[in-house]
């Protein structure tokens, strides 16, 4: 290979580190739009906002308390949690057994206030957290990553994993699992059906408020960068296969690599498309997804 | 009988419009017979079949750039809008095997990717499309008051043309068939409905009248660009049309685009910045209170139910 070839190799390994720790976000993000999904069968418009909003929660709690934006998780996180709590019992849980089409636009029409709120109350404008103390770079190897992102990469798939704990070992996360498996039947067991949609929602909520506070360190924060965090759900969600935290996050780490060497290539306009071009393959052949089963867990 | 006797009369009513109403009110009518086609359109696939398609804004910006691509080639402005129609069914036709095979909300997500990525294709060709610059149309010579009834009369047309195939539709084995599929397409199935070729068929309708008013949109506002006629609210609009009115119906979608254009007409003359929440608050009582429509609520004397199975 000689000496270029070294080089050529260096660069890819960058690249997909680069990949990796975006990827580590996206399977955040898509995380509670998948368990929002899965267990309602509901596809909640309002998840772009809602990272949005989790965004503004630490930016705000930065700007003005001082609270670095990863202690602002408990922030975003507890915030989404109620929003997504009532939203769910007082107004989506009324059509939660219609036809898909009634349950996408009311999420969709529940988007439209949320984020036109968002525009009156914060404006357009781009804001950013710029941190006081930044980590630095952290080096692995010929490699060199910033260290704030990796760390955001981190705690966000420490986030997947608890989420992943919470579903398989506490009584709430099995009855979430159990009204995705069977609504009926966990109803007969004496599951509070009612209940179980507003929590999973509200923790669906909840995980985007937590990636939003978390992206805030990374990515410009605005209203109008609801629509990208929803598509990124979406693909990652697809990939993956719905329903499962593991599915979600390989979905996540999948899609973060394939960006990153598609805007590498083709440059960073045509990744978007190469992604959904991709999804499209993939729904055709294989509509589980990669990891797709039944059981969300 | 009583459908065609109805719609006979609103074309007939509307077109005497030019000779009482200025140019606004033209021009609410113009949109009005162009919100009509959409949502009329969106029925076929959305209302009988139950398919929740996104791909509506697709077929209007394909439409749109097909005809405008053509007419910069020099041919004439009517051909092009045949060929914008054309186009759309074409593509609603190709694409439409690829993603009918999935439902529910893996089938609204893959037309609403289709939506996207035509956005980003014409985008990605700056030679042929103009590219984020966007395209402009040719200019008519005539007068702005012929060219606003012009417009008005081609919308009109079209949207008559619409209404009609959805009465025929309506009436016919594939109306039927379309409403088998919708409650059970298993069971459509294995009586003998050839649940793929009826959704192709129900998806084609779908596209190649939207693909028409897209191309006359373009000669109509004479620039258009990737964010324009591929906004993804030219999808869900028609949805929401058809939600007031009411699913499945043949007048539904219809009254529906005049209630919505009514109600943006007064939002944005009022509350411009806060236009999209007031869309939102409408879709929300809507679907919490209204879900089968105004019309479900006066169904007893209009022909919906008549024509039904």
């Amino acid at each position: 290979m000689g000496p270029a070839g070294t080089v050529t190799n260096m660069i890819y390994l960058q690249i997909a580190a680069n990949g990796l720790v975006l990827g580590g976000l996206y399977a955040c993000i898509a995380v509670g739009f998948s368990l929002v999904w899965g267990v309602l069968n509901v596809i909640n418009i309002l998840h772009g906002s809602f990272i949005v909003l989790g965004s503004y929660v630490a930016y705000f709690a930065y700007v003005h308390l001082g609270i670095h934006p990863f202690i602002s998780i408990v922030l975003s996180g507890a915030a989404l949690y109620a929003l997504g709590y009532v939203l769910q019992r007082g107004i989506i849980n009324r059509v939660v057994a219609a036809p898909v089409l009634i349950t996408l636009t009311l999420t969709f029409g529940l988007d439209l206030i949320l984020n036109n709120a968002m525009l009156v109350a914060f404006t357009a404008d781009y804001q950013a957290v710029n941190l006081a103390h930044p980590l630095g770079t952290i080096q692995i190897g010929p490699i060199f990553l910033p260290g704030d992102r990796v760390a955001a990469m981190g705690l966000a798939l420490l986030l997947t994993v608890l989420l992943y704990r919470l579903l398989r070992d506490s009584r709430i996360g099995r009855a979430i699992v159990a009204v995705r498996m069977d609504r009926e039947a966990a109803a007969l067991m004496g599951v509070d059906i009612w209940r179980i949609n507003a929590v999973t929602f509200a923790v669906g909520a909840l995980m985007a408020g937590a990636a939003g506070a978390l992206l805030s360190i990374i990515f410009p924060i605005s209203p109008l960068n609801a629509p990208l965090f929803l598509g990124k759900a979406f693909v990652v969600c697809v990939l993956g296969g719905l329903g499962s935290v593991p599915g979600a996050m390989v979905g996540g780490l999948v899609l973060g690599v394939i960006e990153s060497f598609t805007s590498y290539w083709f440059g960073p306009e045509r990744s978007v498309t190469i992604s959904f071009a991709l999804l499209l393959v993939l729904l055709f052949v294989r509509p589980s997804g990669l990891m797709g089963r039944r059981g969300y867990e | 009988m009583r459908a065609w006797a109805i719609l006979i009369a609103v074309v007939a009513l509307l077109a005497l419009l030019p000779l009482a109403g200025n140019n606004y009110a033209l021009r609410l009518a113009t949109t009005v017979c162009m919100y009509a086609v959409m949502a009329q359109s969106w029925n076929f696939i959305g209302g009988l079949a139950g398919y929740p398609s996104f791909a509506t804004a697709a077929f209007f910006g394909l439409g749109a750039y097909a005809s405008a691509i053509l007419q910069g080639q020099g041919a004439p402005m009517l051909l092009s809008w045949a060929f914008g129609g054309l186009a759309a069914m074409a593509f609603a036709a190709l694409i439409g095997g690829a993603i009918l095979h999935l439902r529910g909300h893996y089938f609204a997500i893959a037309s609403l990717i289709v939506a996207e990525m035509l956005r980003e294709l014409i985008n990605g060709l700056p030679d042929l499309t103009g590219g984020g610059k966007g395209m402009n149309l040719p200019i008519l010579r005539i007068s702005v008051a012929s060219e606003a009834q012009f417009f008005f009369y081609a919308m009109l047309v079209l949207a008559f043309v619409c209404a009609a195939t959805a009465i025929v539709v309506h009436g016919s084995k594939l109306g039927f068939g379309l409403r088998c599929i919708q409650q059970n397409e298993d069971a459509a199935n294995i009586l003998g409905v050839n649940a793929y070729a009826y959704k192709t068929a129900a998806f084609s309708l779908s596209a190649v009248f939207v693909g028409v008013a897209g191309a006359i949109y373009a000669s109509w506002v004479k620039y258009i660009e990737p964010p324009d006629v591929f906004d993804i609210l030219l999808a869900v609009k028609p949805m929401v049309m058809v939600l007031l009115g009411g699913l499945g119906t043949i007048f539904g979608p219809a009254l529906g685009a005049v209630i919505l254009l009514a109600f943006e007409e007064l939002v944005w003359r009022n509350f411009l910045t806060i236009h999209a929440a007031a869309l939102g608050v409408i879709i929300v009582i809507l679907v919490l209170f209204l879900p089968n429509g105004l019309l479900s609520t006066v169904r007893g004397w209009l022909p919906a139910k008549a024509s039904s199975p």
